[in-house]
């Protein structure tokens, strides 16, 4: 992390975006930072505009307004390169988007040896000390079709982890896994956040913002309508709208 | 044996002197052979041809669909935009006349100097069949869910290896019986290429044909040995196709 001078590692002021003209405001004026080492949990109703935030950051949706600055540099400018950027960026998607014409190994490999150019060696090394981390070394050959859905995103994670990035975003990781296995992912990501990882993790475990988050940030019609830590979210919360979410959910 | 020999009725009598008159006098048979060889060749070099302009053509319009709405004007939209309009331009005037005229076009003006004729023939049914083939590609390209773009972008990848290391290698696989049924379509259409003088296998049975005056036998057994060929493929391109799916099951 380069910035570790206590200034946040992203940035986001009056970040705007727009859909159909101005007809759907799915971001609505954001601004907040992310500091290194934070875990933000991003909670809100369904289309309340939590994946347009997190997908704004590395630029999968171009910001119709606003600013975002990461590690120092906005990332919004035209002069920003969108590639180098999100190599610093890992993400992590609701349907583990693995590839499944490729191996478990090779999946991982891919990115740090032809983006960062590293040798096979090197890599698979890498992948195979993450692997072990998630405890699917054993898996490191079978293909993606083979593994069930909590081992897919483990693997995702692991995936993400290879370009070794400043930070991790994930976009509601467990909501398309069975039950039980919800807590084999949550798992790895408490370890993660651990470790020092910073995170933006949009969710609806509400378990998992309260227990681990450092700070929380309830979005409604793609505004920021309270942040702040999860005692100050979750323990009787004196916002009507918060409230009324809570009350849903929990 | 003369007993035997006189029992040899009148039709199979005359088959037999219209076999020998066709295939074994003058070693006619060669014309068949010798065009056989053509036609194979012709067809091998067109289908590869055609298959790399697709894969060219597709990406092309593709990308344009996918990435033009999000683009910042300047140098790259406009490229673009170019490669397009020329990629649509193709597809339409390919589409849109018959092979042969484009065979006679191709051998008669624009390589009027050359006499080269497996060459013309290889190119002009390599883009003939390229207009297709993009179609085919094209349609296999979207078929691959849009995560996959997501999760190759989000890892840094810029668009074309993107491409290149996921979503082509994905979309491959799932047209590739159609890329084999390409050489069925193109081995029958070559039969054209007499229109330039090119002695293909059909123009080597009309050979025999013009020195025999008797049409029956050259004609006939061109047919028989396209219909071998294309029943050969097709069974090939039917086990590709079970191969490839039980492939998916797995
Ligand atoms: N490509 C798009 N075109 C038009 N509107 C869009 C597009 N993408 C998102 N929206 C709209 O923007 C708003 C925010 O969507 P977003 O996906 O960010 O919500 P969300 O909070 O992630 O919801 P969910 O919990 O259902 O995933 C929604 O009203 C949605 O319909
Ligand atoms: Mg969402």
């Amino acid at each position: 992390m380069k910035e570790s001078n206590n200034g946040p590692l992203i940035s986001i002021k009056d970040l705007k975006k727009y859909y159909n003209g101005d007809e759907i405001k799915a971001l609505d004026d954001i601004s907040t930072d992310i500091y290194p080492g934070e875990v933000v949990a991003i909670i809100g109703p369904s289309g309340s505009g939590k994946s347009t935030l997190l997908r704004s950051l590395n630029l999968l949706e171009r910001p119709t307004a606003g600013t975002i600055t990461f590690e120092g540099e906005d990332i919004t400018s035209p002069k920003t390169d969108i590639n180098k950027l999100r190599q610093k960026m890992g993400m992590v998607f609701q349907h583990f988007n693995l590839f499944p014409h490729l191996t478990i190994l090779d999946n991982m490999t891919l990115a740090p040896r032809k983006l960062l150019g590293m040798s096979k060696e090197d890599a698979e090394a890498k992948a195979l000390e993450l692997l072990d981390k998630v405890a699917l070394k054993d898996r490191a050959n079978a293909y993606p079709s083979q593994l069930s859905g909590g081992q897919k995103q483990r693997i995702a994670i692991v995936r993400a982890l290879c370009m070794s990035p400043d930070v991790l975003l994930f976009d509601e990781p467990t909501s398309a896994l069975d039950p039980e296995m919800v807590g084999e992912v949550l798992d790895v990501m408490k370890d993660l956040a651990k470790d020092g990882m910073t995170m933006a993790v949009v969710t609806h475990e509400m378990g998992f913002a309260r227990e681990v988050a450092s700070r929380v940030i309830f979005m409604e019609s793609g505004k920021i309508v309270i942040e702040g830590s999860p005692d100050e979210i979750f323990n009787d919360p004196d916002n009507e709208r918060l409230k009324t979410f809570l009350a849903k959910v929990l | 044996m003369p007993y035997l020999c006189l029992a040899i009725p009148a039709w199979l009598q005359k088959l037999r002197d219209e076999f020998y008159l066709n295939f074994i006098d003058d070693d006619r048979y060669q014309y068949i052979l010798k065009g056989l060889l053509v036609t194979l060749e012709v067809t091998f070099f067109a289908v590869i041809l055609g298959i790399l302009l697709g894969i060219i053509v597709a990406i092309i319009r593709s990308t344009h669909d996918k990435l033009i709405g999000d683009m910042r004007p300047g140098a790259g939209k406009a490229v673009l935009r170019i490669l397009n309009a020329i990629a649509n331009v193709y597809l339409t005037i390919i589409r849109g006349t018959p092979v042969v005229v484009q065979l006679m076009i191709a051998y008669f003006i624009i390589f009027a100097t050359s006499n080269n004729k497996v060459l013309v023939a290889v190119i002009a049914f390599g883009f003939n069949s390229g207009a297709y083939v993009a179609e085919i590609v094209r349609s296999g390209i979207m078929s691959i869910d849009n995560g996959q773009f997501e999760a190759g972008r989000s890892l840094g990848f810029n668009y074309v290896q993107t491409m290149i290391y996921i979503i082509i290698p994905q979309a491959f696989k799932n047209i590739l019986p159609a890329l084999a049924n390409e050489f069925i379509v193109l081995i029958k259409e070559t039969s054209v290429s007499g229109y330039v003088g090119l002695q293909d296998m059909t123009k080597g049975g009309d050979i025999i044909r013009s020195r025999t005056y008797s049409a029956f036998m050259p004609l006939i057994a061109v047919a028989l040995i396209y219909l071998v060929i294309v029943m050969f493929f097709s069974k090939l391109v039917s086990i590709l196709e079970r191969r490839l799916r039980t492939s998916e099951r797995k």
